[in-house]
């Protein structure tokens, strides 16, 4: 007997959109020699010392459940990090977990604020998981489009619009994951009277903040009077060099962290040990090597913007990540197809800027997690391609004509 | 002597690869190529920049293979110019690949290329041993290169082991 399946599945999981990314992996992946500009994580391996207390972990022993929140000694250098870089003052004891990446953090904090049916507003091109992380926990996500007029920055009018008696919480992520837009502290204060006049929580992605370039990264927590209203999301993935690791953290109001340590010890217990005592090392002994790794971000930034400008693929100069979110507009596709054909014919892999929402459509996401060399060759790929495009259309008016 | 920042990050591009032009340097550090000519001109005039070495490694090459020996040469140095002069008998050979004045049980180390065993014994023992206040020489040869200036040799560290396209 044949079983129907979708009988048995949560509508809420059918429901979910497939990742636009997935897609676009399982094509690239049967291909030989491919050059990619569509990975969202370091090239760079975590530094030697980090994973060498990780494997004197192990050769210890330390395989052990830890606390739900963590090692109390990596929560107390948590919170010396996040007070000496970004002036925000969390306590060890009872303030911060470590979680499981922090994709977990944000699973956390939805899952401890979201009744059925609150709104959490989400400003796109945003992360892909965003979405789907308040569905699963049962609210709607409602999304506030940016665009590229203003550096895909969202404004507190764009932010008021959309705000209604259910909307509970924004998620904010600065730097931005796929446009590399970075919110200034100005821009931040003036979200955060919204926050205040509207009563609203923010959960503040900050993964990125060890990669900003151009001014000092300001916590949406440090902003006057949002301390109590921001759960601070961070890890040890993009700064750290450390995503395989799935290592991140979450700080905010003790009421909240109760709640949120409750879930995490029902569903997780605790982070991997031995990887725990690798991030203690990270946090005490990396930042010579962090700032390095963001030297040379910093540097294929200004490359690969001018390249693309230089090509006539219009780019912002994105303030943090390792992202940049040319337009592709002037090309007459859709990023989808320009994608597709820049893989066939180039053999350059980048991503839609359509996985990231509706309002990156006409736009592409290129990581310069890659080295220059590699960079170097796509951009003359990319340039070649755009010719081959430029033939094409002149072609086709001939023929018109 | 203090150096710009600029100057420090065009440093830091040629550590890492010095076989980058001129137009990338400039685009990466914002700068015009005419600018990165004159700074890159300028660490050179000064030798900061002392020159451009290409590691290779001549043991993959068949009939091209070489054998390495470091020394340690004790010596006695001389009245007014101290190890100067005893150093510069010993680097004026083209067999000496480096030459380092050392503190601790011996003065000098010295690097000599060769291709056969026998070649680097009948410099040790001709050449250099023979070098007037040149006390005493140990011979240590190099069995296996692992790392040379900050490069792993055969490492498998810079294999791109990340997934195509994530988010």
């Amino acid at each position: 007997m044949s079983i129907d399946y979708q009988q048995y599945l949560s509508k809420t999981a059918i429901g979910l959109e497939p990742s636009g990314i997935r897609k676009f992996f399982d094509l690239a992946a049967t291909m030989d020699d491919v050059i990619s500009l569509g990975v969202g994580e370091p090239d760079f391996i975590t530094p030697w010392n980090i994973r060498e207390l990780a494997i004197q972990a192990l050769r210890e022993g330390q395989t052990a459940y830890t606390a739900n929140a963590g090692l109390l000694e990596l929560r107390q250098e948590i919170s010396n990090y996040l007070y000496k870089r970004f002036l925000v003052e969390y306590q060890p004891e009872n303030q911060i977990i470590v979680t499981v990446g922090a994709s977990q953090s944000l699973d956390l904090a939805f899952r401890a604020i979201i009744n059925s049916g609150d709104e959490v507003l989400i400003i796109e091109p945003a992360f892909v998981s965003y979405a789907a992380l308040v569905t699963m926990a049962g609210g709607v996500p409602i999304r506030v489009e940016t665009s590229a007029d203003n550096g895909f920055k969202v404004t507190p009018e764009q932010i008021e619009e959309v705000i209604t008696h259910k909307t509970k919480a924004i998620l904010l992520c600065s730097p931005n994951n796929p446009t590399g837009t970075s919110l200034n502290r100005d821009e931040l204060t003036a979200i955060a009277s919204v926050v205040e006049k509207h009563d609203l929580l923010v959960v503040s992605d900050e993964i990125y903040a060890e990669l900003t370039y151009d001014q000092e990264f300001t916590s949406f927590a440090a902003i006057p009077n949002m301390y109590e209203r921001t759960i601070l999301v961070n890890g040890f993935s993009k700064g750290f060099a450390m995503t395989g690791w799935r290592l991140g953290f979450l700080a905010a109001p003790q009421e909240l962290i109760n709640v949120m340590v409750k879930i995490y010890q029902y569903t997780t217990m605790c982070a991997p040990t031995m990887l725990q005592m690798g991030a203690i090392e990270a946090l005490r002994n990396s930042s010579e090597q962090v700032e390095k790794m963001r030297q040379n971000y910093w540097r294929r930034r200004n490359y690969i913007v001018q390249s693309l400008n230089q090509i006539g693929l219009e780019c912002h100069t994105p303030g943090g990540a390792f992202y940049v979110f040319p337009s592709i507009k002037k090309s007459g596709l859709t990023s989808e197809e320009f994608a597709h054909g820049l893989l066939q014919q180039e053999k350059v892999a980048v991503v839609p800027g359509n996985a990231f929402g509706a309002s990156g459509e006409g736009y592409i996401r290129c990581s310069y997690a890659a080295s220059i060399e590699q960079i170097e060759i796509a951009m003359n790929r990319i340039a070649r391609y755009m010719e081959s495009l430029a033939r094409t259309e002149n072609a086709a008016l001939e023929i018109a004509k | 002597m203090k150096l710009t920042n600029q100057e420090l990050n065009i440093l830091a591009i040629l550590d890492e690869n010095h076989n980058v032009s001129a137009k990338s340097i400039a685009m990466q550090l914002e700068m015009t190529e005419e600018n990165v000519y004159t700074l890159i001109k300028k660490l050179e005039e000064e030798k900061i920049i002392v020159s451009y070495p290409t590691l290779i490694d001549w043991n993959k090459i068949e009939g091209k293979e070489t054998i390495v020996a470091m020394i340690d040469v004790k010596v006695t140095p001389q009245r007014g110019v101290g190890f100067n002069e005893i150093a510069e008998q010993i680097y004026r050979y083209p067999e000496v690949r480096s030459l380092y004045l050392m503190s601790g049980t011996y003065d000098l180390s010295v690097t000599i290329e060769g291709k056969t065993m026998q070649e680097i014994a009948l410099f040790v023992s001709n050449k250099l041993a023979t070098i007037e206040n040149v006390v005493s020489t140990t011979t240590h040869f190099m069995l296996k290169k692992y790392k040379h200036d900050g490069v792993i040799i055969d490492g498998n560290e810079d294999k791109d082991r990340r997934m195509v396209v994530s988010p």
